[in-house]
């Protein structure tokens, strides 16, 4: 990244210390890739939960105390005494899998991100460790060098590096959450690409890293480990593809005005600028909100209140079938009879005045059945 | 030209090598399933018309197994065209009146019931039609387009067959269903699985054999839809460069001819239109679709072939499009002399061939890409129905519609990925389509 | 795209658009509310629920410690406690159904249970249970009484039938309000019944827009369950189970306190949501969809006392194809039942260009078809109509009017539409008086049609065959794959209810 872009970005940030990447954040890059208030907002590492709450719509996710431990305990059950829960899963669903060589924990001690960096990529660049605990990776993320810190294990088979994810979720019956799965399968896509820049960085053969990962969850209705493969191979190029574009921040960065900031004004990022200018700062930088991001982004509920009145904040399923007319107000002129503003929505004002005559004339009764 | 000949016969070979080897697995009886994977245009019906002869030559009794009415009047036209002595059976229902492909032919029998048909060496059925049939076992059962067929129809049919050679386009749409069927998924049995996924699962030793050269789709084509849609079965085209060709008689006028010469100039054409949001029937884009069919048979065009040179008449040109009420507006913009141009969905174009397609891109005008419009196998149907030439027709904005769509597809476990990405085979098409304008 | 309009039309005018004319949902006379919460992490750990029939007075069971096995099959003993005789007090007074064409006669209960519950997820509970409760055995290392699997196998009953299109056995509130209004905000946040009761039903002087705005702050409405709100656990629920492992004297009643505090509100919302679905005159086929609810319950509750086996925790290959069929053929025929009871509905599919609308300007009622082996009647008639005649020759049409009358589009010309007419017309040369369309009536035809085909044969699961994995080990439908139908639903082919006309 050029130094302006540095610049630019510590700028839009203001003084505040840099919220990191993490694979949660880089995973939400293909949850909505067009958005770029979360795009420059992540890139410049703003504290999202904090703006949210300083412009009066906080986020409303958090995590119960009960999930979070019971993740830690079903953890802690996978990985007890040496792994041997996670070594008889693997050497049961990868027939042939030889996971019995040492495992190694890269997690522990008090070394710098640098030096950890060094030791994980000695130690999954060579071929002794069946199990790698806690490794630290890192990932070009829009120029930028991202540290990541998966909770995870990379298991060796066959020559091969596979990710592995523990998730406390259930697999019942064979049959998981799909939607579960499915940040599952980009968090672990995004440990591949980490994983391969690692491999690469220290000369050893990128492709060594499988895109298969292993997916440990609870089985039914209790505490025993069970193991899925995940075919990553959609998300892996998914991912890149995105990656691939967000090295663009530097364009979106110069749509903006030269001032532009999302500081909240005092000593170290405290607020002292009135959160009504925060708003209006905010407001230069496009959104794109659909109803998902409420699940998905720190701001989506301050996002969600600048799109009413549009079609967007009703769905984009909806909006499509309103003919693409991005507010509601013109729907309804539309709709009333209304000449269209733009020539280009002409077509939609027609079956809009249509639909709306039909509407009426079945809510009024006119159409008792005949015979 | 001895090089483009040469290579023609070397396609003819391999093409040959490949039947061969299907028919010897056949006769081997080693396997009770055989399972041949078939790009569009590479003589799908062709081999079901060998293998079918060649079993009956073994005297066992064959049951030929199609999707619809037209497909099955299709194989016994065929079937018993190819040998006036083979007898034959029509099965269906009590209502069907012989249409006169079938009607023609002194050697097929149709009837409602098998012990009507009076014991042919082969008889053919819709999948609906052999699922009411309750008695009987074939030897040998050939299933076609059996990736269009859901498993839960080839469970009603399998117990009528001990062996069966199941024969499709493994890129065409996938079998859908209009309710939730989340609750088998992952299930080995899942309904909503392809008959052919179905089969290789319960039974994944059988052989699979790969049609390797498309007869229909001319080279500027088959190299881009392999790649954007068969990513793991490459084929090729069974012509070389040049030997498929055609040009439009009259003199151009405007953007429509542009866009029709480049299509005969290069087999593909990106008709843009300026970017707009739209409701799905977009006038202006069925009204672009209607003229250029009307375009080329008014300026009036001349295709040659392998096979012969001839007018590109109404007949031999179809506009294809995602949704029904599209295909309305389409046909209700074709003008009079092109009314007789064939208008349909992406459904009911599986299996046609035609000499130029006009597509109406599935994602033109719309804000927001979903997974309907992204499904590979629609645009792959869409685009692979031509010996000559693909136009499609699109507003400008979809690499970044493409870009913006949110990868949020639910994961099932132990459920096959299913390749190619809808929304990877689109980028490939329209880099290409990018890259041949103009 | 008129729910669309009608999406926009709310969020212009703050209050909730109704989607529909009738009510296409059954409301029973004696509904069971089920309000249920677990713990979050788990697969399922219940924690707490309110059930009853009684608005005025729920039950309240909790599980103090819900990854205490035992307190949570005392939860299900407790549940069953108050479900089993709901369902048992369903089972008076029968009815004769003729079946098989008059041949034979079916008997049916003349009431079926009707459980509500607040969202999918509430659905998803049911299912869940009754999943970890089905199997439980009375003997062995860790015998339940007999109420427990028995509970399991009517929720299994339950979740089951929900998935199919039209049933009314087990209702998730949202989904029955948004299948018949429209609110001025998203399908996801509809999800969240407070809110989506906002908009639809706002309280005295508030738009349903800030009603809805209000009903989202877990602190101030808490969510209508499952899942908890996590401030909840951490703050109250967290604490007040520590107290009660540790022994705490206090610590059941405030629990027991906190969580009626949690649920009450969702309680009232699914009764005031019944209320307003119990208000909407019902469309004319409800009472027939009913009915084969009524069919079902009647068969699973014989199913059950002649001993019969828990539901297979798979699908056979067999009964896989079975259900889909019957699911795929219960959406065609609820899609068009809705068009035919409701002007609205069918308003859709006109936009949609699936059905028109127009006036008879022409008829040929004794019209026969000559060019066949015999001679039919085949009456044609000209409509003439507003509507965009889209469709292409040929394409079958039917008459919400006149549902036995099968029409074909024999050829559109402008404005006019000529169809020929086959079927509902008595047995005689000429048709029955008024069977055919006059000239100056008012017709509307559709592309919506329920043509049974003939029932489907789908092989005996012990003649599973070999493309799909040959016989199960235990086609008998014991643990834990196979069994070919599911008790309760009708045979396959049986023919549906007849569907009132007019």
């Amino acid at each position: 990244m050029t130094d302006t872009v540095a610049a630019a970005l510590a700028r839009v940030r203001g003084p505040a210390a840099p919220v990191r990447h993490n694979a949660r954040t880089i995973a939400a890059l293909t949850g909505n890739p067009d958005c770029r208030r979360r795009a420059v907002l992540d890139a410049a590492g703003v504290d999202k939960t904090a703006l949210a709450q300083y412009v009066g719509h906080p986020a409303r996710y958090g995590q119960s105390p009960f999930a979070i431990i019971r993740g830690h305990a079903f953890e802690a059950r996978v990985k007890a005494d040496g792994y041997a829960a996670l070594r008889a899963l693997v050497a049961a669903k990868l027939p042939g899998a030889d996971v019995a060589g040492p495992a190694v924990d890269l997690g522990d001690g008090g070394a710098d991100n640098a030096a950890r960096y060094a030791r994980t990529r000695a130690v999954l660049g060579g071929d002794e460790v069946a199990l790698a605990d806690h490794p630290l990776l890192r990932l070009s993320v829009a120029g930028q060098h991202v540290y990541l810190e998966p909770d995870l294990v990379a298991c060796r088979v066959a020559g091969r590096l596979h990710v592995v994810e523990v998730k406390s979720f259930p697999v019942l019956d064979g049959r998981a959450d799909p939607a579960k799965v499915a940040a599952a399968a980009v968090q672990a896509a995004v440990y591949v690409l980490g994983l391969r820049e690692l491999r690469a960085a220290g000369g050893a053969d990128p492709d060594a890293v499988a895109t298969d990962a292993l997916l440990v969850c609870p089985r039914d209705f209790g505490h025993e480990p069970t193991v899925a493969v995940l075919d990553l191979r959609r998300q892996v190029a998914v991912l890149r593809r995105q990656l691939r574009r967000l090295a663009r921040v530097a364009d979106l960065l110069a749509d903006l005005p030269a001032d532009f900031t999302v500081d909240l004004g005092g000593e170290g990022g405290a607020p002292a600028r009135p959160p009504g200018a925060v708003a209006a700062a905010l407001a230069r930088l496009a959104a794109r909100y659909t109803p998902d991001c409420l699940a998905a982004c720190e701001l989506a509920y301050h996002c969600r209140a600048e799109a009413a009145g549009s079609t967007a904040a009703l769905g984009p399923a909806v909006r499509e079938e309103l003919g693409g007319v991005p507010d509601v107000a013109a729907v309804l002129a539309y709709a009333d009879g209304a000449p269209p503003a733009d020539p280009t929505q002409a077509e939609a004002a027609a079956v809009l005045r249509r639909a709306a005559r039909l509407r009426a004339e079945a809510l009024a009764g006119a159409a008792v059945w005949e015979c | 030209m001895w090089q483009a000949a040469g290579m023609e016969s070397t396609a003819a070979a391999r093409a040959r090598e490949v039947t061969d080897a299907v028919l010897a697995d056949l006769a081997a009886g080693v396997h009770r399933g055989v399972v041949v994977d078939s790009p569009p245009g590479a003589g799908k019906s062709t081999l079901v018309v060998r293998a079918a002869r060649e079993l009956a030559a073994t005297g066992a009794a064959t049951m030929i197994v199609a999707q619809t009415n037209e497909q099955v009047d299709d194989l016994v036209d065929r079937i018993a065209g190819a040998d006036d002595r083979l007898r034959l059976g029509r099965l269906s229902a009590a209502d069907y009146r012989p249409t006169p492909r079938v009607a023609r032919h002194r050697n097929v029998r149709v009837a409602a019931k098998p012990a009507d048909l009076d014991a042919p060496a082969v008889t053919v059925g819709t999948a609906a039609k052999w699922a009411t049939v309750a008695e009987g076992t074939w030897p040998w059962a050939i299933v076609d387009e059996a990736y269009q067929m859901r498993a839960d129809a080839l469970l009603r049919v399998a117990p009528r067959f001990d062996r069966a050679l199941f024969v499709g386009d493994p890129g065409q749409l996938d079998p859908f269903s209009t309710v939730d069927t989340g609750r088998w998924t992952g299930v080995s049995w899942d309904p909503m699985q392809s008959a052919v996924a179905v089969l290789l699962r319960h039974n994944p030793d059988l052989p699979l054999h790969r049609l390797p050269v498309s007869w229909r789709l001319p080279p500027s084509a088959a190299a881009v839809v392999a790649e954007a849609f068969y990513p793991d079965a490459p084929f090729t085209a069974g012509t070389a460069p040049g030997v498929r060709r055609w040009a439009l008689d009259g003199p151009p006028v405007d953007a429509y001819d542009d866009t029709l010469d480049t299509a005969a100039r290069t087999g593909w054409a990106l008709h843009s239109l300026p970017p707009a949001f739209t409701p799905r029937t977009d006038a202006e884009a069925a009204a672009a679709c209607a003229a250029l069919a009307g375009r080329l048979l008014s300026r009036g065009a001349t295709a040659t072939c392998e096979r012969t040179t001839a007018p590109v008449t109404a007949e031999r040109i179809a506009v294809g499009a995602a949704h029904r009420d599209q295909v309305a507006a389409i046909r209700s913009a074709l003008p009079p002399h092109a009314a007789q141009v064939t208008v349909d969905t992406a459904n009911r174009l599986q299996g046609r061939e035609y000499d130029v397609t006009i597509v109406l891109h599935p994602l033109s005008g719309r804000r927001d890409a979903t997974a309907f419009h992204l499904e590979a196998g629609r645009l792959c149907v869409l685009t692979s129905r031509h010996r000559q030439a693909c136009v499609v027709v699109a507003r400008a904005g979809i690499p970044a519609l493409l870009d913006a769509y949110p990868s949020r597809e639910p994961v099932h476990l132990d459920t096959p990925v299913r390749f190619p990405d809808g929304w990877a085979a689109h980028h490939a098409l329209l880099e290409h389509l990018a890259a041949t304008a103009h | 795209m008129l729910s669309a309009l009608a999406r926009a039309q709310a969020a212009a005018t703050g209050v909730a658009q109704p989607l529909t004319t009738v009510g296409h949902l059954h409301a029973a006379a004696a509904p069971l509310v089920c309000v249920p919460l677990a713990l979050a992490g788990e697969t399922l750990a219940p924690l707490a629920a309110l059930v009853g029939t009684d608005r005025a007075a729920p039950r309240l069971l909790v599980v103090p410690q819900p990854r205490n096995r035992d307190l949570r099959f005392a939860f299900a003993a407790a549940l069953a406690a108050e479900v089993l005789p709901y369902l048992d007090a369903r089972r008076g007074a029968t009815e004769d159904v003729p079946a098989d064409r008059g041949r034979q006669v079916r008997v049916r209960y003349l009431d079926a249970p009707q459980v509500w519950v607040p969202n999918p997820g509430g659905v998803e509970f049911v299912r869940l249970l009754g999943r970890s409760l089905r199997f439980r055995r009375t003997d062995g290392e860790h015998p339940v009484p007999a109420a427990v699997p028995r509970l399991g196998c009517w929720l299994t009953f339950l979740a089951d039938r929900a998935e199919l299109p039209g049933s009314a056995l087990l209702v998730a509130a949202t989904a029955a309000l948004g299948a018949h209004w429209a609110t001025g905000q998203s399908a996801v946040e509809d999800a969240h019944l407070p809110a989506l009761l906002a908009w639809i039903d706002p309280p005295e002087g508030r738009t349903g827009a800030g009603a809805a705005a209000a009903a989202e702050d877990p602190a101030v409405t808490p969510p209508a369950g499952p899942a908890t709100d996590p401030a909840f656990d951490r703050d109250v629920l967290a604490p007040l189970v520590a107290a009660y492992d540790r022994g705490a004297p206090d610590a059941p009643g405030r629990l027991a306190a906190a969580l009626r505090g949690q649920l009450t509100p969702a309680w009232d919302a699914v009764w005031r949501a019944y209320d307003l679905l119990a208000a909407l005159p019902p469309g004319a086929t409800v009472a027939a969809r009913w009915g084969q609810d009524r069919d079902a319950f009647t068969g699973y509750a014989a199913h059950l006392d002649e001993g019969g086996l828990p539901q297979p925790r798979h699908d056979s290959a067999v009964a896989a194809a079975a259900r889909l069929h019957r699911l795929e053929r219960a959406a065609a025929t609820y899609a068009l039942q809705r068009a035919y009871d409701d002007p609205l509905v069918l308003a859709d599919h006109r936009l949609a260009g699936e059905a028109f609308r127009g006036e008879v300007v022409l008829a040929d009622p004794t019209r026969v078809d000559d060019s066949g082996r015999r001679p039919v009647l085949r009456p044609r008639i000209t409509v003439r109509s507003a509507d965009p005649l889209h469709l292409a020759p040929g394409t079958a049409l039917c008459a919400p009017g006149r549902p036995k009358q099968r029409a074909t589009l024999v050829s559109v010309e402008g404005r006019d539409a000529v169809l020929e007419l086959r079927g509902g017309m008595g047995r005689g040369r000429t048709p029955e008086a008024g069977s055919v369309p006059e000239v100056g009536e008012v017709v509307t035809y559709t592309t919506l049609t329920d043509a049974f085909a003939p029932a489907p044969a789908f092989p005996a699961p012990e003649d599973t065959p070999w493309t799909h994995g040959g016989p199960p080990a235990d086609p008998a439908g014991g643990d834990p794959r196979g069994g070919a139908e599911v008790p309760g639903d009708p045979p396959a082919g049986a023919p549906p209810e007849p569907v009132p006309a007019g």
